[in-house]
């Protein structure tokens, strides 16, 4: 009876989104909101990567929400899964890390590939607003490198409170970075506290590089304790 | 291909939206039940994306391929993508929740079928 009523439901929604695609045409010219964008942000921040400009500058104030959620996250991970650790360390953590030793092949590769990853991540935050990139993903990319690190050496203890550090004040230089665009600049979050600087360089667009780099930092740091909490 | 790309694109992410639904509604694993979400997330984002796609566009970063002049006439509109940016990372942050709770329901009742859990049952 219950599969029955679960195909009926999925079946309605197949028929909506089958209005909704054969009623859709293909977009041919911008809004006119999407060609500000795309022609003010390199006159008037100097960034190429027209989606970080728009992250970072014109919708910053949605990336500080954005960071505050991923903030309230990491707290509540921390929180439901804290006690748990708590209980299970005497008896189990004995027995927990010789029960699978990863394999070989898990091992060497992730010798050989964990350095690589770092770099690509670091390198994919400082490119933000060059190329594709920005802050966020490249902290995905560091974090998934931790989690690489902790399947192939179990024993690995992440130090969680030079992590919690790290993200805290990242954290906090990024919204004092925003106050400084208020005392500097035109108000807040603005990226034009720092030169511009020629445009297509590493160190141009403002302050959009440096706050790339906070995000990325906290970013990163904040999905590595998540991860690391999942491991007790 | 005849079709246009977000035609293809739109039928895409509905269709993964429809695949996570059914994982949804038909499983009893908490874990398959968490992963439904998550191929709703995608599919979702996947969406977003393609309606902001403009035919013959390019994707709205100025280097080599396309110069400054050329960027209002030739980019696709650069809104939704900055918008899923935000989502991936909520998306993920949800993911996060809805598995630590899995955590603590296991340690619960030490089963990861969701019909064991029957207080909030009327």
């Amino acid at each position: 009876m219950k599969r029955v009523f679960a195909i009926i439901a999925v079946l309605m929604f197949g028929a909506i989104f089958l209005g909704v695609v054969g009623g859709y045409s293909e977009r041919q010219t911008r809004s006119p909101l999407a060609e500000y964008y795309l022609t003010q942000v390199p006159r008037e921040l100097g960034a190429p990567n027209v989606v970080t400009g728009i992250l970072i500058t014109y919708r910053g104030f949605d990336t500080l929400g954005e960071v505050a959620v991923l903030f309230m996250v990491a707290a509540s991970v921390g929180v439901l899964l804290a006690s748990k650790s708590g209980e299970n360390a005497q008896g189990t953590n004995a027995t927990r890390f010789d029960e699978r030793q990863p394999s070989e092949l898990v091992r060497t590769g992730a010798e050989v590939i964990l350095p690589l990853i770092f770099l690509f991540g670091a390198y994919v935050i400082m490119n933000g607003h060059l190329s594709a990139g920005g802050g966020f993903q490249g902290g995905a990319v560091v974090a998934s490198g931790t989690m690489l690190l902790m399947l192939a050496s179990s024993p690995t203890e992440l130090n969680h409170g030079f992590l919690s550090v790290t993200e805290s004040l990242a954290g906090v230089l990024y919204v004092s970075i925003g106050i400084l665009g208020i005392v500097f600049a035109d108000g807040f979050l603005d990226s034009h506290i720092l030169p511009l600087g020629t445009f297509g360089t590493l160190l141009s667009a403002g302050a959009i590089p440096v706050i790339s780099a906070l995000l990325g930092i906290k970013v990163g740091a904040e999905l590595s304790v998540v991860i690391d909490r999942f491991r007790h | 291909m005849g079709l246009p790309i977000s035609q293809i694109l739109l039928v895409t992410g509905f269709c993964l939206i429809l695949i996570g639904l059914a994982g949804i509604l038909v499983h009893r694993n908490i874990l398959r039940i968490i992963i439904g979400f998550s191929l709703i997330d995608t599919g979702i984002h996947v969406v977003m994306v393609a309606t902001g796609y403009v035919t013959g566009g390019t994707a709205p970063i100025i280097d080599a391929a396309m110069d400054k002049a050329d960027a209002a006439t030739n980019a696709v509109d650069p809104i939704p993508s900055a918008l899923v940016v935000t989502a991936i990372v909520i998306g993920f942050s949800v993911t996060a929740i809805m598995l630590s709770f899995a955590i603590r329901l296991y340690d619960a009742r030490k089963t990861l079928d969701i019909g064991a859990f029957t207080e909030s049952k009327w």
